[in-house]
């Protein structure tokens, strides 16, 4: 199921309709009273949110920690069941139907004020429905916005789906009344980090265990962790792939269904936000205050969105042949396991493989083809080159298999000059030149770090747009590099080069461990057919007409390049001995501003530590 | 030998059981049962046929009838070791090459044997057949097939469902089937030890019965008991119905006499338990014919109990079924049986109910389904049925019985009647009659069974009925296949499970390979779910490939090892089990 097509290009994919379209013709109050009737797992067993709670505390997992913790720490059993019930308390969600609909009343207004469309695949929708009647469900939307997971309720409610419930961080806790009311409408808090808090983990792992095998409501979980500020994929973590997977392994579930979902915007509206805070300005703190104050978004043109829900993969098919299940048998199921080396990697190729699902299923608006080649001039362009460019990359994109949302029947002229209007905070256009730039009135006074910090925010925010369809030039663009740097048309040196190159970026692009052949053969392939190069059987030879298509291929790989040359050089030639992990970002960004982003940053150091480039010392 | 022959006849060659009992659809569609050797014999079973036509799409037009004879020139011409043959006649041991003695003893009861035999198909079978009439028999027939290298198969009762009858395809040796049926005599009983002397090829219902012309019993009631043999048991592990009471055929046996290539093995005295180094009687039950063949078993006799008394409890739900069961099982008050059929199987149980023979009846019926679906609320989509057997004297059961359905009270079960406790058994005798019945209209199916811990029973039963419908479902069966399950007995820790499993094979090319890879299926299930490879059937050849990771390498390489040494030409070249 898992394995998506050798030729992308021939992937089939759902149409969209705007779900907008009926809220904008009728009451939007008599709807959020609507008759909400989901359709419901067949094995259900129905439960109030306080006997669901008793179970969680009874269960012979919480029982059994309850008791190792409390011989290891001293306390009395009572005590740390105490503890165990506090922390249930403050983690678990209280939904109610009278919340949600008052959320889908002013979600109603709010989207409709935000959004031109909101465009979803029905077709996925029904598979959901199929689904959910079949087996537990879990909902791994992608990660960009907000947003993103009160669209997923709403769009639930909308076909009459069941709830999700939804496991929040931490910070939405703060704000004080939002926070409890996204608790009624299905929302439970974890803790951002609670790496070796054995009572945390098992209370948290077994109410939502206890809730997925009960079939009480679809699990709904970020597999990225947190939003994305780049709008780049984020490494999945698997520590929750794990709890959902486990009532499978342990033969508690015959099967769990993933659902990945792919949430994709026009306009993202962190959009500066995200430019801010990878620049070092800290992350406003979640506070209701702060939402208000950010009503100011509402009065803004966000343009579509759109939601994709994939076709559902089941944990059955996908542990086949790699999940020996009977490795539980000889343990009572109640008694905590790490899991296993091979279960772990498992885990690690199954979240890889879901978020690259995510990924192809993600609408790429024409404005990211735009941005992309504005990125790559930083002196402008002149619309007319811009238009022909873009139409070029658009064929790539597709060829390439994109899930491009090109308006049909429009002039490329026409969809250019559509975008840029949307986009217009991020650029300025004049006399038929456009060009990145800040249009904000300019502040009086501004210093020339000021100056530079505002085209900074320009720049990483039309990066985040180009960052959308990186994973489609991805591979192609590893080999066009890997040619370019190999010096050799030998197949193997190649290969070597662009293997080197894909190992480097594996912390920074969605690159599934152990698929290093497939990558290559895949990005041969599409190259090949596009006729930029000949594969011959040791050789790989560029074809004549092929040299524009690798040098924007190495261009769009460029920036990363460059940004991992300046923390090499930076640890080569600035550091002394003991660099702390805090003051390194900040360290860089002083080096050189051309790697401004700390998402890049970070990613760099990763990659030099995992490559065992840099070596971490604990003082 | 006489005895012999007239067996071969009254028997099915193609199918289970005796050839006059079995299940036919009569003129007017209505099923019945034919002969005369069962409660269900000569009756009517109106609802029958709507619930096999519900159940798997059949339908009576389309029949898929069987060969009616054995086609004789589809047999192999045997390959005699003429040597051996003199040396046996010189011998004085009975034997025979007739083809449709051959064929007889070339299967078991797996459904891939009987299909084929029904087609007509007949495969590799013994190139000739043996009777030794006593222990020396088989000590010169071992010697003879040792001298002249003739693979010998052990054959008792001839009711395995493991594929261990079948000869193995390789063997390029003559194959030589060990008939034990002759020896089939009591040699003595002791009264004072309660234990009694029996040759290894007696059939279950006939020691029964002769221990009862004395005023005793085994007590050790498999399903098979009709037809199997005593050293078949012994040879397969097997489970008795009632052995909450009498213990299974590792707790019966008290000395066991077995003629290897090495000789012959067997413990000096009869004391009841040794510690004298590992067992060697765990070498032997459960060796499946490989090591040889056992001749004698001293067993435990008990006094034919003075009252028995069925029962059975309704379930709102098999999960309360289960939790009931766990309970008796934990308090170990389990009456002589208590089985637990699921929601399929109690409906299957109430398409077999025969024509009522009053109005009063069926009204009776009518009020006691009212009662447990309207008054007390049970769900006929989910209600299950635990049927109950208790043996002892008369006080004691009623108490006993009392007990079981106090506990059974606790977990929603109603007393539901001595009689459909009483037709639950008797279902277990023709339910392999009923398989015959589907194959004549396009049904096969078979049952196998596992052991499992308590905390595992229900998602194990969930999931491999699960898995079968899904498999069939994959694998182009047009309908959704009977899946359903009991739970037969209770252990302290743990319970077996049985499973049944038909599907009506219409538009698949190949019926037998979809069933064998369903089946196949759900034996991973099993494992995976933290099943065992089985409870009481054996390995055979059909589990074989699993015996590694059910018992370690080096589990396997002990067995292997006996075996070594025991026989190291493969005289007892079944193929079985390693």
């Amino acid at each position: 199921i898992l394995s998506y097509p050798r030729h992308p290009v021939l992937k089939k994919r759902d149409d969209f309709e705007d779900v907008l379209e009926e809220r904008r013709r009728s009451s939007d109050l008599r709807y959020a009273l609507r008759c909400y009737t989901p359709t419901l797992y067949k094995g259900l067993v129905p439960c109030k949110v306080s006997v669901l709670k008793s179970i969680v505390l009874q269960s012979d997992h919480l029982q059994c920690v309850i008791k190792q913790v409390s011989s290891e720490s001293g306390d009395s059993t009572e005590c740390v069941a105490e503890e165990a019930s506090l922390i249930l308390d403050e983690m678990a969600h209280r939904m109610q139907l009278s919340t949600v609909r008052f959320f889908v009343f002013t979600l109603s207004k709010a989207f409709k004020r935000l959004f031109r469309s909101v465009c979803v695949n029905e077709e996925g929708i029904q598979r959901l429905q199929q689904a959910v009647q079949e087996h537990p469900v879990v909902l791994l939307p992608s990660h960009r916005s907000y947003m993103d997971f009160l669209m997923m309720s709403y769009l639930l409610y909308m076909f009459d789906l069941p709830l999700p419930v939804i496991a929040a961080g931490m910070d939405f806790m703060s704000m004080k009344f939002i926070g409890e009311m996204l608790r009624m409408s299905g929302a439970f808090f974890i803790r951002r980090s609670f790496g070796g808090d054995k009572l945390y983990w098992a209370v948290f792992s077994e109410y939502v265990k206890t809730m997925l095998r009960k079939g009480y409501a679809p699990i709904e979980f970020f597999l990225e962790g947190t939003r994305s500020r780049t709008c780049k994929s984020l490494t999945p973590k698997t520590g929750l792939l794990n709890i959902v997977m486990e009532p499978f392994f342990k033969g508690e579930l015959f099967d769990v269904s993933l659902v990945p979902v792919s949430i994709s915007y026009e306009r993202v509206l962190e959009e500066s936000l995200y430019a801010r805070e990878l620049l070092g300005v800290p992350k406003p703190k979640e506070s209701t205050s702060g939402l208000l104050k950010a009503r100011r978004v509402l009065s803004e043109d966000y343009g579509s969105m759109h939601v994709y829900f994939g076709h559902p993969v089941s944990v059955r098919s996908l542990a086949e042949g790699k999940i020996k299940r009977s490795q539980y048998n000889l343990l009572p199921r109640y008694i905590p396991q790490k899991p296993s080396v091979d279960t772990h990697e498992f885990l690690n190729d199954a979240a890889f493989r879901l978020v690259r699902i995510q990924e192809e299923n993600m609408v790429l608006k024409p404005w990211v083809l735009i941005a992309t080649l504005l990125l790559q001039n930083p002196d402008g362009m002149d619309l007319s080159s811009l238009t022909e460019q873009t139409d070029w990359l658009r064929h790539l994109a597709l060829a390439f298999g994109a899930f491009l949302d090109w308006p049909d029947h429009e002039a490329c002229s026409e969809v250019i000059s559509c975008s840029l209007a949307l986009h217009r905070r991020l650029l300025s256009v004049s006399a038929g030149h456009v060009q990145l730039s800040v249009t904000d009135a300019p502040q009086v006074e501004t210093t020339p770090e000021e100056a530079v910090f505002q085209r900074a925010v320009v720049v990483l925010s039309c990066a985040s747009y180009r960052n959308q369809i990186l994973h489609v030039f991805l591979r192609p663009a590893l080999l066009a590099v890997a040619m370019q740097s190999a010096n050799s048309s030998r197949k193997d040196d190649i290969y070597n080069c662009f293997n080197f190159l894909r190992n480097m970026f594996s912390n920074e692009f969605i690159l599934c461990p152990g698929d290093s052949v497939q990558d290559f053969e895949e990005a041969c392939y599409l190259l090949m057919k596009r006729g930029v190069l000949q594969v011959l059987e040791h050789e790989i030879v560029m074809s004549a007409s092929g040299q524009s298509t690798l040098a924007f291929l190495c261009s769009v790989l460029d920036p990363f390049l460059q940004g991992y040359q300046v923390v090499c050089r930076y640890l080569c030639e600035e550091t002394n001995e003991n660099l702390t992990e805090k003051e390194f970002i900040p360290a860089v960004r002083s080096f050189c501003f051309v790697s401004l982003s700390s998402d890049l940053q970070k990613n760099a150091l990763a990659a030099l530590l995992r490559l065992k480039a840099v070596r971490k010392v604990k003082v | 030998l006489h005895h012999q022959k007239s067996w071969q006849e009254i028997m099915k060659w193609n199918g289970w059981g005796y050839s006059d009992s079995r299940f036919l659809f009569n003129k007017k569609g209505q099923a019945e049962f034919t002969g005369k050797r069962y409660r269900l014999s000569g009756l009517i079973l109106p609802s029958l046929k709507d619930w096999f036509e519900g159940t798997f799409g059949a339908n009576l037009q389309h029949k898929s009838p069987a060969t009616p004879t054995v086609n004789l020139s589809a047999v192999a011409p045997p390959n005699l070791n003429e040597p051996f043959i003199e040396d046996l006649k010189a011998a004085g041991v009975a034997a025979s090459h007739d083809p449709e003695d051959r064929v007889f003893r070339a299967h078991g009861h797996c459904l891939h044997e009987i299909f084929a035999l029904r087609e007509g198909r007949i495969g590799r079978v013994p190139d000739m057949v043996v009777w030794p009439s006593c222990h020396s028999d088989v000590e010169k027939i071992v010697e003879l097939a040792c001298k002249h290298n003739v693979c010998l198969i052990p054959y008792g009762g001839g009711t395995s469902v493991s594929s261990a009858l079948e000869c193995p395809h390789e063997e390029t040796r003559s194959i030589v089937s060990l008939d034990t049926s002759q020896m089939n005599r009591i040699l003595w009983i002791d009264e004072k030890n309660l234990t009694a002397h029996v040759e290894a090829g007696i059939i279950g219902q006939d020691l029964e019965r002769q221990l009862n012309e004395h005023g005793y019993c085994t007590g050790h009631e498999p399903d098979s008991m009709e037809f199997s043999s005593l050293g078949g048991w012994v040879a397969t592990r097997a489970s008795g119905m009632k052995k909450n009471i009498y213990g299974n055929i590792e707790d019966l046996v008290v000395h066991i006499k077995m003629v290897t290539p090495r000789g012959v093995i067997e413990k000096s005295c009869l004391g009841p338990r040794m510690s004298t180094g590992p067992d060697i009687h765990h070498f032997i039950l459960g060796s499946e014919g490989t090591l040889g063949v056992v001749t004698e078993v001293t067993m435990k006799i008990r006094p034919i109990p003075e009252y028995q008394k069925y029962g059975s409890v309704v379930f709102p739900n098999f999960q309360q079924g289960v939790a009931c069961l766990r309970e008796v099982a934990r308090q170990r008050c389990a009456p002589a049986s208590i089985r637990l059929m699921d929601n399929e199987q109690f409906q299957f149980g109430h398409a077999l109910k025969p024509q009522v023979s009053s109005i009063f009846t069926s009204f009776l019926d009518g009020l006691k389904k009212f009662y447990i679906t309207k008054f007390k609320g049970f769900d006929p989509h989910h209600l299950c049925v635990a049927t109950l057997l208790f043996e002892g004297d008369r006080g004691k059961v009623l108490q006993h019985e009392k007990q079981v359905y106090d506990i059974a009270a606790k977990f929603g079960g109603l007393a539901a009647g001595e009689d459909n406790g009483q037709r639950g058994y008797m279902l277990t005798f023709v339910i392999a009659y009923l398989r015959d019945l589907g194959m004549d209209y396009y049904v096969i199916g078979e049952s196998f069974e596992t052991s499992v811990p308590w905390d595992r029973v229900l998602d194990l039963c969930r999931n491999v009925k699960e898995r079968i419908v899904r498999e069939c479902k994959e694998r182009g069966v047009q309908f959704p296949p009977l899946s359903t399950c009991r739970v037969t007995q209770t252990y302290d820790a743990g319970a077996c499970v049985y499973f049944y499993f038909a599907f009506n094979y219409r538009g698949l090319s190949d019926p037998v390979h979809v069933y064998e890879q369903v089946e196949h299926a759900a034996r991973e299930e099993i494992l995976a779910n933290g099943g065992s490879l089985s409870h009481h059937h054996g390995v055979g050849k059909l589990r074989k490939e699993w015996m590694k990771e059910s018992v370690s390498g080096v589990g396997l390489g002990m067995l292997k090892s006996v075996k070594e040494y025991v026989d190291p030409q493969n005289i007892f070249g079944n193929r079985n089990l390693l």
